[in-house]
């Protein structure tokens, strides 16, 4: 069952600019419901950060972003996560995730370009303790990212202007 | 040209459709069609049967697979129960049905009953099948809902059957079960049919859509028409249909097979892939449309306009009653003036005088936009008459 909560994230999630009273109004909430109850998310965690979505592509700036499946060793007591935590606090780590299947960890780096990331993984990541393996993919192009097409076709509204 | 037809006037909406389209920049609130994209995984579906080459003909009443995916989603989301083999019939678009419904039940000189303000097709569709098409005023005060009281006056011994459409374009109202309840007897002690068009079912706020045809002993006399255009945003598709007692089904698809011989076959397997996997679709086009609902009544009556909270369809229907301009002369001044298309509630019958049709198909950008420009138009009015 979705609440309020849920239906407040689920806006929020498609556009984080939207002000507590845009989401109020169009919830039929009260803004001060909505202001406490975001606030109380980003206390809980539940909101962890607001985000801008980027197309890199169409600026100077140069980027390379690589997606890494890693095959580690499991800590006793500790499970995965420890060896996560090692891997993640690494600023260049964009994402990590735990998987199922053929390999462990999906982590995804960004660098400023292949020489940046090749000796992340060499001098970094492959030599941890507990890493076995890693293999390395580098992106070549963003279609779709969080959900949104990043060149999307613009098209005009061609309805007729009244209609029954 | 045929006598009938010739005295036929065009739609209202039409009439302002002519003017509107002259002028540039216009933000429209004038449009019945959605505003998105039909769900790709529909369009997808299309694609992959027009490359298989599924372009023949289908059986008269359409696919069976279709017929057996809307007897199911019947089923399950209005506790109506059909036969795919002989209590559905497959259409192009819900407007055929209006006409062939109307057509397979009138004689010459039937009387059928229209609560107005409603759709502009069905007094023309009435006329054309021979109908006398006897207007119910529905009232604002009432929430444009149709009470026992309206309905009385009207019946007579030539009361053949009863043209209900909720939610109701252009109102935005909807009946809810009570309402039924207190005017189904009229209708079951009389043997008057009804036709319920339920092209808006899905796109009800707040509650569940329910049909007349769900009461006791209903389902027997009504014909429900659904179709695809709303719910699915597959207007340009033409795609809808028609649930109901067998002989009157058989009836329509007598008409059916002479005129059309069937419904666009590649819409057909695109419906079956929609009831199949486009519920989520129609869930999140509802629920933005429910926050545009908001944003529009709560815009209207933030500028002291009277504006019923409509519970259904993507229409605001506010009164302009106080401007003290008839509906054309707001409208084409806030058209002219302002650069917005708001539709005259006369467009749907004489009780829709003195109300605007608004629709909210349309971005929250131009929603607001629309609503900052008729702000300032309220203003420039209040204004006059102040002097």
């Amino acid at each position: 069952m979705s609440g309020a909560r849920e239906d407040i994230l689920a806006l929020l999630e498609s556009n984080s600019r939207l002000l507590p009273e845009d989401l109020a109004e169009r919830l039929g909430l009260s803004a001060e419901f909505v202001s406490g109850e975001l606030g109380r998310m980003c206390d809980e965690q539940v909101i962890c950060g607001y985000n801008t979505l980027i197309n890199w592509e169409k600026t100077n700036k140069e980027l390379v972003t690589a997606l890494i499946e890693v095959r580690v060793t499991p800590q006793r007591g500790l499970g995965f996560d420890k060896i996560a935590e090692r891997i993640y606090l690494f600023d260049e780590v964009k994402a990590v995730y735990l998987m199922s299947g053929g390999f462990d960890l999906t982590v995804i780096i960004e660098g400023g370009n292949i020489k940046d990331v090749a000796y992340f993984i060499s001098d970094k990541l492959a030599p941890m303790e507990s890493v076995q393996s890693t293999a390395t993919h580098f992106v070549l192009k963003k279609y779709k990212d969080h959900g949104i097409v990043l060149e999307k076709q613009r098209k005009d509204d061609e309805r007729m202007i009244v209609s029954p | 040209m045929a006598d009938a037809i010739k005295n036929m006037p065009f739609s209202g909406i039409r009439k302002f459709f002519d003017v509107a389209k002259q002028i540039e920049d216009v933000v429209s609130l004038g449009i019945g069609e959605p505003d998105f994209d039909t769900p790709w995984n529909i369009r997808e579906e299309a694609i992959y049967q027009l490359e298989r080459g599924n372009t023949i003909y289908t059986s008269n009443a359409g696919l069976m697979e279709l017929r057996e995916a809307i007897s199911v989603y019947m089923r399950n989301n209005f506790s109506l129960y059909y036969r795919p083999a002989d209590q559905i019939l497959v259409t192009a678009g819900a407007s055929e049905d209006i006409d062939i419904s109307l057509r397979a039940i009138v004689n010459p000189g039937d009387e059928v009953l229209l609560p107005e303000p409603c759709f502009v097709a069905y007094k023309p569709c009435i006329l054309m099948a021979g109908g006398v098409p006897v207007v119910i005023e529905t009232k604002a005060e009432n929430d444009f809902r149709l009470t026992p009281g309206d309905i009385l006056p009207r019946v007579t011994n030539k009361t053949k059957a009863i043209l209900l459409s909720y939610p109701t374009n252009p109102t935005g109202a909807v009946m809810e079960k009570t309402d039924y309840e207190r005017i189904a007897n009229i209708f079951l002690e009389r043997d008057i049919l009804v036709i319920s068009d339920e092209i808006y079912a899905e796109l009800t706020y707040g509650s569940k859509h329910i049909s007349i045809a769900a009461l006791p002993g209903m389902a027997e006399q009504t014909i429900v028409i659904g179709g695809f255009s709303k719910a699915f945003s597959m207007t340009g598709w033409r795609l809808g249909y028609s649930c109901g007692p067998a002989e009157i089904i058989n009836a329509m698809l007598k008409i059916h097979q002479y005129i059309l011989m069937c419904a666009p076959t590649v819409s057909q397997y695109a419906g079956v892939e929609a009831l199949a996997g486009g519920m989520a679709g129609v869930r999140r086009m509802r629920e933005e449309y429910n926050a545009r609902r908001r944003v529009m009544v709560n815009g209207f009556r933030a500028m002291g306009m009277d504006c019923f909270e409509p519970r259904g369809a993507f229409y605001v229907f506010p009164s302009i009653k106080k401007t003290g301009l008839s509906s054309e002369e707001f409208c084409t001044r806030l058209l002219f003036e302002e650069k917005v298309a708001v539709v005259p509630g006369n467009a749907f019958g004489a009780s829709g005088e003195g109300f605007v049709r608004c629709s909210y198909a349309a971005s929250m950008e131009n929603l607001r936009e629309a609503l900052r420009r008729i702000k300032s138009f309220l203003r420039k009015l209040a204004n006059e008459h102040g002097q």
